[in-house]
């Protein structure tokens, strides 16, 4: 059966991912100093940059999974973009929340309309868009194509609002460590560095662990109706699979 | 050009039905009429501010009177199966595309062309002037959002609540255009330079190039979905 080949490389990735967190949280709340200016409550950045980081994987996932169903109509690539949607979803909401929580007491408000918010906020609408699209058409192979082609419009048109959002307004501090004139290791303390890229490293392993647990979850509906649909003869849904569910 | 000849043909057959039932375009009309008088109402805007204010509740006019459009779009083609009847024609699915586009993008442009004096002498402005640099950039801003609200009028074509699953998809994706249409505007209403207006402008021609291909390719796939 196709579960249990698959299942041990998850489990090792997902205990990976585990250690991975428990190691970023000793660093981030132990290890690292706090801040100059803002003190502890700095400490939500460890969260917070991997956060908005993975979400932007996500979105590339997304996209990628998307120009590979348009192109070869494999179900796995349709499944693959929906299961990055959904987490890619979770990872945003949790970066706008993460961010009000840190800017409550540095800033004196929850949120402000300032350009990274505001994009954030955005790329978020446009992930719920994405799902709802999925959710409201009716026929699925329908769904599948219309919310790909959604996929890639909506990464072509990232950086367009991007640009258009930052034209308008900037509130948020420059980039600390993307920062195109200096090397990222020039802008912050090295044991902040190190939290920073421990927890970074946490999260992608824990993203790719629920991607993966999504991606099982995908393909066994996909088993599911398959098998209603030829009412349990083997042969039939051999025959349907080996046709990439055609 | 054959595809040029097909894009003409499709656009035809559209205005007519258009010029005989005129359904769409006297609903986006007073629609946008009516938002006006709504938004005047909602926001109070005092004489003095009228000018600050134009570009954003304009914009906002069209964006909802836009979409209003877009769901109507593909309205003649859902009856009688036409729309079968269009794909089964050996054409080129991007004419379809651009002959929808240009449709919808005459009749936002007519809407705009009225809605605008209309602001001017409903809020009392002087500035008449000025009126022909704003369609300028209020054009280029409706050729970006007909390039996408074409493309997924046709991908939401038989969903469930289309007319709230439109804007939902299509309004995060349009905040460049609304953003450099509204600014815009803002600079051409003050007398601002054009090396502030340039970048704006080049944003949106950039978007229309880009949708309009993209939506071009892609379209055969949503539409024979």
């Amino acid at each position: 059966m196709a579960q249990t080949s698959q299942g041990k490389p998850r489990r090792v990735l997902g205990g990976l991912a585990f250690l991975f967190i428990l190691l970023g949280l000793y660093f981030a709340l132990i290890e690292a100093p706090p801040d100059a200016y803002q003190g502890e409550v700095q400490r939500i950045m460890y969260l917070h940059i991997p956060s908005i980081l993975t979400a932007y994987l996500s979105f590339l996932i997304v996209f990628i999974g998307s120009c590979l169903f348009l192109w070869k109509r494999e179900r796995r690539d349709d499944i693959l973009a929906h299961s990055a949607a959904e987490i890619g979803v979770l990872f945003t909401g949790l970066t706008i929340i993460e961010g009000s929580i840190w800017g409550k007491p540095t800033w004196g408000v929850w949120w402000t309309w300032d350009a990274r918010l505001t994009l954030t906020a955005i790329l978020f609408l446009i992930f719920v868009g994405y799902l709802m699209l999925r959710s409201l058409v009716e026929d699925e192979d329908r769904a599948a194509i219309c919310s790909a082609v959604l996929g890639i419009v909506g990464f072509i048109d990232i950086p367009l609002i991007h640009m258009s959002v930052y034209w308008w307004r900037t509130l948020h501090q420059p980039p600390s460590i993307l920062r195109p004139d200096k090397l990222p290791w020039e802008n912050i303390h090295p044991s902040m560095l190190i939290a920073l890229s421990i927890n970074f490293v946490a999260f992608v392993l824990l993203y790719f662990y629920l991607l993966s647990l999504r991606f099982r979850l995908g393909e066994m509906e996909e088993e599911a109706k398959r098998l209603k649909l030829y009412g349990g003869s083997a042969k039939l849904t051999a025959m349907s699979m080996s046709n990439g569910g055609a | 050009m054959e595809i040029v000849r097909q894009i003409a043909w499709l656009l035809w057959k559209d205005l007519l039905l258009e010029t005989r039932r005129r359904e769409s375009l006297l609903a986006m009309f007073f629609f946008g009429t009516l938002l006006l008088f709504v938004f005047h109402f909602a926001i109070e805007i005092p004489p003095d501010r009228a000018a600050e204010m134009a570009p954003g509740l304009l914009s906002l006019a069209f964006v909802f009177t836009g979409t209003l459009g877009l769901t109507q779009l593909f309205q003649a083609e859902r009856e009688n199966h036409c729309l079968e009847a269009l794909l089964l024609c050996p054409m080129d699915r991007g004419a379809l595309y651009l002959a929808k586009l240009l449709f919808n993008f005459l009749l936002m442009l007519l809407i705009e062309s009225v809605v605008f004096p209309l602001f001017w002498i409903l809020f009392n402005l002087s500035s008449w002037g000025r009126l022909p640099h704003l369609l300028g950039v209020t054009l280029l801003g409706t050729i970006g959002f007909c390039a996408l609200g074409t493309l997924f009028s046709a991908a939401t074509l038989r969903a469930r609540a289309r007319e709230l699953l439109l804007p939902l998809v299509l309004l995060p994706l349009m905040i460049p255009v609304l953003l450099a249409t509204i600014r815009g505007m803002e600079i051409v209403l003050r007398g601002g330079e054009s090396y502030e207006l340039l970048p704006w402008l080049r944003l949106l021609i950039g978007f229309d190039v880009i949708f309009t291909t993209v939506g071009f390719l892609i379209f055969e796939w949503v539409v024979e979905a």
